[in-house]
């Protein structure tokens, strides 16, 4: 339809707020963390006021990086300017080993490589000058 | 439950125009819808002191009572995403039945392939990745994606394969074929939807529903009143909605369990039905697998065997368990949120006005499935109180 290609555009970046704060300046810090449970032990993201089991009262402690992937999809068709020049890419749930699952990117992997079941591990990527996001490579 | 003479009833159904409606504004897609609904039931705007809808901004409901000129004093606009309109008959059939209002309109319209074009589904975000929406937002994913991952995830546990899905497709298809109004009518084969562009593996383009225009309505009374209209009753026998996470799919405890695990057991609990009574089903068909993981979910056969048990024409209209009669919003109209289409189209075969008409049913089922595999409403209509 367009003539021309348009211009590509950086990856999102996250816009904290009060409760997602100390999780993302931990990323912009290359280091990945999560919500545990004072009470229980449970961990979980996103961030919550409370444990999600027990609703005991929760703390940040730093996570291993390392996970599973859970399930994954390679995405072929994004009109977004943000992602249509990485096409295709891989989209994953990963389960941290700590518990939580996350949504990621699997970068450094054939999207043709990629199983269910795969141990994978953490790096960051900067998307501006105050902003990183936690994505996945095989481990 | 409810004195016998206010029991809640369907009395009128109808589509407004669709797929394609560019000279139509959302208004008018409802009120086509309306009007149409109401001279089914034979029911007039002045006889309403009950209204229902929803749509993507607050207050919505209030503005389509504004523009149809009605003053109700029951109005609901629930927002379970596609599922929405099962909820909003479950909560107007309880309302008749508990005397707070007597006749219920509920509308939906929706101009989504003329305001925003084919590109939907795969556009990217859906929001500014703020507060916990920013968990799910940065990655690229779409709306196919969330589908996908879990058709991949349902895969890799039970073995469900591509022709499998692709069996869904083929049988809305077929359906389609003998639906005048339909979006897509040249039949498909199961080779096709496998050779069809790749868009988030393991969905192509043909295991995803279409992008339309259009809308529907229905009327919902009870049995007494029902006596002075135009056409035999449908019976609301059982209605159940739940949900499992919001717009995130990484939020959702296991992507291969849906919401209908949670209705579709109470909905048929409340009925006094199980899934074996069930002559006809109007499922959510946004993608392939969603119809896989509702019958499942639903009880219609074990976790992990829907795959198989779409095979060998199960859910043809003239097959075991006739599905998405009209063509389903695979084939025949997806306008955003489809949940309208599944109660028009089961109301009509329970009448014996379906273009692929089963064989004299009884018991029809109506799903829908909202956001991203996060809501789901069940409801159970029959031709009389079993
Ligand atoms: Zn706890």
């Amino acid at each position: 339809m367009s003539p021309s290609k348009p211009e590509p555009k950086p990856r999102p970046a996250p816009i904290p707020d009060a409760e997602t704060e100390p999780y993302w300046q931990a990323v912009n810090e290359g280091r990945l963390m999560v919500q545990r449970c004072t009470v229980c032990g449970r961990s979980q993201l996103y961030p919550r006021w409370r444990c999600l089991r027990c609703r005991g009262e929760v703390e940040w402690v730093d996570a291993s990086g390392g996970g599973t992937v859970y399930s994954f999809t390679v995405i072929r068709q994004n009109f977004s300017r943000s992602f249509r020049h990485l096409i295709p890419y891989v989209v994953a749930l990963v389960d941290l080993d700590e518990g939580p699952r996350l949504m990621t990117n699997l970068v450094g992997v054939d999207p043709d490589d990629v199983e269910i079941g795969m141990r994978v591990r953490v790096k960051f990527e900067h998307v501006s000058d105050e902003a990183s996001v936690p994505l996945f490579e095989p481990a | 439950m409810s004195k016998p003479n206010r029991r809640a009833v369907i009395v009128g159904v109808a589509t407004s125009d669709y797929p394609n409606l560019p000279d139509m504004s959302e208004q008018q897609v409802h009120a086509q819808a309306a009007e149409r609904a109401l001279a089914d039931a034979g029911v007039e705007f002045a006889d309403l002191d009950g209204y229902a809808t929803t749509g993507f901004f607050p207050m919505f409901a209030v503005g389509m009572c504004e523009y149809f000129g009605i003053r109700p004093h029951y109005v609901d606009e629930t927002n379970w995403g596609g599922a929405s309109f099962e909820v909003l008959v479950e909560h107007a059939a309880t309302a008749v039945e508990a005397g707070v209002c007597d006749i219920v309109l509920v509308t939906y319209g929706s101009i989504q392939l003329s305001a925003m074009g084919r590109k939907l589904g795969t556009g990217g975000g859906t929001g500014a990745p703020a507060g916990p929406a920013a968990f799910d937002q940065l990655w690229g994913n779409t709306l196919v994606g969330s589908y996908a991952l879990a058709a991949q995830r349902h895969m890799y546990e039970f073995g469900t394969t591509s022709e499998q899905l692709a069996e869904v497709a083929v049988t809305m298809r077929a359906h389609a074929a003998n639906n005048p109004m339909a979006q897509y009518r040249d039949p498909i084969t199961v080779a096709d939807v496998l050779s069809s562009r790749m868009i988030a593996d393991p969905l192509h383009m043909l295991d995803c529903c279409v992008i339309s225009d259009g809308g529907g309505a229905c009327v919902v009374t009870t049995e007494e009143r029902a006596r002075d209209l135009r056409k035999p009753p449908v019976y609301i026998l059982g209605g159940a909605h739940a949900m499992t996470h919001h717009m995130g799919i990484s939020q959702m405890p296991e992507v291969t369990v849906t919401a209908a695990a949670q209705s579709g057991p109470l909905a048929f609990r409340r009925a006094g039905l199980t899934p074996a009574d069930v002559d006809t089903l109007q499922v959510y068909d946004s993608f392939t697998i969603t119809v896989v993981l509702s019958l499942e979910d639903l009880g219609f056969c074990e976790k992990g065997e829907g795959g198989a048990f779409v095979q060998g024409g199960r859910l043809r209209f003239d097959g075991e368990l006739p599905t998405n009669t009209d063509g389903g919003g695979l084939s025949a109209c997806h306008p955003g949120m489809r949940g309208m289409f599944l109660i028009v189209e089961a109301v009509r075969q329970l009448r014996g006005e379906s273009v692929n008409q089963a064989p004299d049913p009884k018991i029809a089922v109506a799903h829908g499935t909202g956001g991203m595999l996060s809501t789901g409403a069940t409801l159970v209509l029959g031709t009389e109180v079993p």
